[in-house]
């Protein structure tokens, strides 16, 4: 009898909804939960706060306590009875850092650079930060507006007074900023183009796109390097050869776009067929339907990984050197190998102090990105 | 009939809203549609049934040339389907789709959905394609979701989405591939009724389908397909109650009970 109490049932009354039983508060609870849930979680706590205490002290000691920060020459930065261990030489960045960010740029004409800098800080916050108003006009800024208005800058217009600064001049952090963004603006169009180039139903198209991406992804950066540096002359007449600076552009730009192809054609993939069919059956041709339906599904899909290539491609920047362009890292090998600087702490200061901008930059980008997918994460799913 | 749907074109269409003449299609070495002949007369509506993998959709999707075929022809409002890119975007426009999986775009709005082919594909001012979509949002009875991302929808009001999203291309055609499969079960009927008001309208529809209730309501011919081919025609009075053919007899016991 009592077996059979639950066989059936009907509901009475309904169950109200209840909030979830409350975690155990307080800073003690945290601890607790977080860093010491178990002996083998002890054990890692304990561990990991040793290594801190090993390597945290030391090096807010070089860099900040010890370091040396004013000073007209390396000697300051040496060895001597009154400081028998000094730190790390920030007074040879701080001697040095008009050339880390402008190179050989002449001095008179350095405010063009600064300009520069102001007009792609304001294109880049305009067309990222969602908040702003008239993106459209944003993005018109940035890719038609802003180019013109840097070449007009950088390289000069003599009809308008401004002098033409060859680009032999231009270095340090001009350049790798140059770089990059011609590189970013660049190569994500063209590896979209060449990832539909190698989705293409044409084979001819299909053929040409997997022998580019194939080809550039096969050899290492220097290579696409040294042959649009050396090669690209012999293609164009002499009068026309480019210079050595576009030379590099292109040949980064190119490679870049090679490993973006690749991305796209990932994000094109996970697009499912259901969508290329109701965009079909809507009457949209192939452009419009990639254009409005396709791509921003799959650039959203990709957006990681697309921010990844542009993480790697300012890295990159760094072996335009090869060419014998001064970006930012050869200036600081160019700077650190002045006598008058020589030391080992020097050159201690002029490495933590590129890692610590490229860092800036590279991990700026990457919160952006984490930013941007919460942000359309939110929008498209439930 | 669809208000403004003629006043677009200058001539009238055709009596013959599609027609199918001898299509053959392989899948590889599968003979996936057999020799299949119909005509279906303007403002019919034409409910397809038969067993999974007998080749319903496989037809719905040549009539709209989502799929090609190797032997046959097939005439929509009076246009040959060929080769010619032209010829098939200008019979697409004409036919509306609503899919098994509603496929609407995740990544714009409802509003956004309706209104992307008017304004790209038609080429209608803005504003004048809201006024429409929100009409016909109106017509399924989700005006209120107009702002939201599909996917905070249920089944059911994403498939009548799909719906209004076809209806704002005025299409004269409509196709419907199997548009009740992936619901829920308490969303069928809200769909269900949405296209029945549809077939009150007026509108040529085929609709493959395992509805017989709606078959019976609203359809003026039944088709059973089986095995890439017609096994038969008839009105649903007759398919349901007179079945002529064995395999259709066999195929109501199944699903009936």
């Amino acid at each position: 009898m009592s077996a059979t109490d639950d066989w059936t049932f009907l509901r009475q009354e309904r169950i109200e909804p209840l909030p979830p039983p409350s975690a155990r508060a307080g800073a003690f609870g945290w601890l607790r939960a977080n860093l010491f849930a178990g002996p083998g979680n002890t054990v890692m706590t304990l561990l990991c706060i040793a290594l801190i205490a090993w390597v945290v002290p030391p090096l807010v000691r070089f860099f900040l306590v010890d370091a040396v920060w004013t000073g007209a020459d390396g000697s300051v930065c040496l060895a001597s009875p009154a400081q028998p261990n000094p730190g790390a030489c920030w007074a040879f960045i701080r001697v040095w850092f008009s050339y880390f960010v402008y190179g050989f740029y002449p001095y008179d004409e350095r405010w063009r650079v600064d300009l520069f800098f102001v007009a792609l800080v304001f294109g880049f916050v305009w067309l990222l930060r969602l908040s702003m108003p008239r993106r459209d006009l944003g993005a018109l800024y940035f890719f038609v507006a802003l180019p013109i208005l840097s070449y007009v800058l950088l390289h000069g217009a003599p009809l308008i007074g401004l002098s033409v600064v060859s680009t032999s001049l231009w270095g340090g952090i001009l350049v790798t900023v140059v770089v990059a963004a011609i590189g970013m603006v660049f190569s994500l169009p063209l590896g979209i183009l060449l990832a539909l180039g190698r989705r293409s139903e044409l084979p001819v198209i299909r053929m040409a796109s997997v022998a580019f991406i194939e080809f550039v992804r096969g050899v290492p950066v220097i290579t696409v390097l040294f042959m649009a540096s050396v090669m690209l002359p012999l293609f164009v007449p002499e009068r026309f050869a480019p210079d050595k600076l576009v030379r590099a552009l292109i040949g980064v730009t190119l490679f870049a776009s090679a490993y973006m192809a690749e991305v796209v054609r990932g994000g094109l993939a996970a697009v499912p067929r259901g969508q290329y069919e109701a965009a079909n059956a809507l009457g949209f041709g192939y452009w419009p339907m990639m254009a409005l339906v396709i791509l921003p599904q799959a650039l959203r899909i990709t957006l990681p990984n697309i921010v990844n290539t542009f993480i790697g491609l300012f890295k990159d920047t760094t072996l335009v050197f090869v060419v014998g362009i001064f970006d930012f890292l050869r200036t600081i090998e160019a700077a650190r190998a002045d006598p008058k600087w020589a030391g080992p702490n020097t050159t201690v200061t002029g490495y933590a102090f590129a890692a610590l901008f490229y860092f800036a930059c590279c991990y700026g980008m990457s919160r952006y990105a984490r930013r941007m997918e919460i942000r359309l994460a939110r929008s498209v799913r439930r | 009939m669809i208000e403004g749907a003629d006043s677009q074109r200058a001539e009238p269409l055709p009596d013959i809203a599609v027609e199918v003449v001898g299509l053959n299609k392989w899948y590889g070495e599968f003979h996936v549609l057999r020799d299949i002949n119909l005509k279906v007369a303007r403002g019919e509506r034409i409910v397809i049934c038969g067993p999974s993998g007998g080749g319903k959709s496989t037809l719905l999707r040549c009539i709209n040339r989502l799929e090609g075929w190797q032997q046959g022809r097939i005439i929509v409002d009076g246009n040959e389907l060929t080769e010619d890119p032209k010829q098939i975007v200008a019979v697409r426009r004409d036919v509306g789709m609503v899919f098994q999986h509603f496929n609407l775009f995740p990544h714009l709005t409802v509003l956004e959905n309706c209104t992307l082919a008017p304004i790209w594909v038609r080429h209608m001012p803005k504003k004048e394609a809201e006024t429409l979509a929100m009409s016909y949002l109106a017509r399924v009875k989700i005006p209120d979701q107009a702002g939201k991302y599909p996917a905070r929808l249920s089944g059911g009001q994403q498939q009548r989405v799909a719906i209004a999203r076809a209806l704002c291309m005025n299409p004269n055609i409509l196709l419907f591939d199997e548009p009740t499969s992936a619901l829920d079960p308490e969303m069928v009927k809200e769909v269900l009724d949405t296209m029945v008001e549809l077939a009150s309208d007026g509108i040529t529809m085929l609709v493959v389908s395992h509805e017989m209730g709606f078959a019976r309501q609203v359809a003026d011919r039944v088709i059973l397909m089986d095995d890439g081919q017609i096994v038969e025609i008839s009105a649903p009075k007759e398919f349901f109650s007179h079945p002529r053919h064995e395999r259709t007899r066999l195929f109501l016991q199944q699903i009936l009970h």
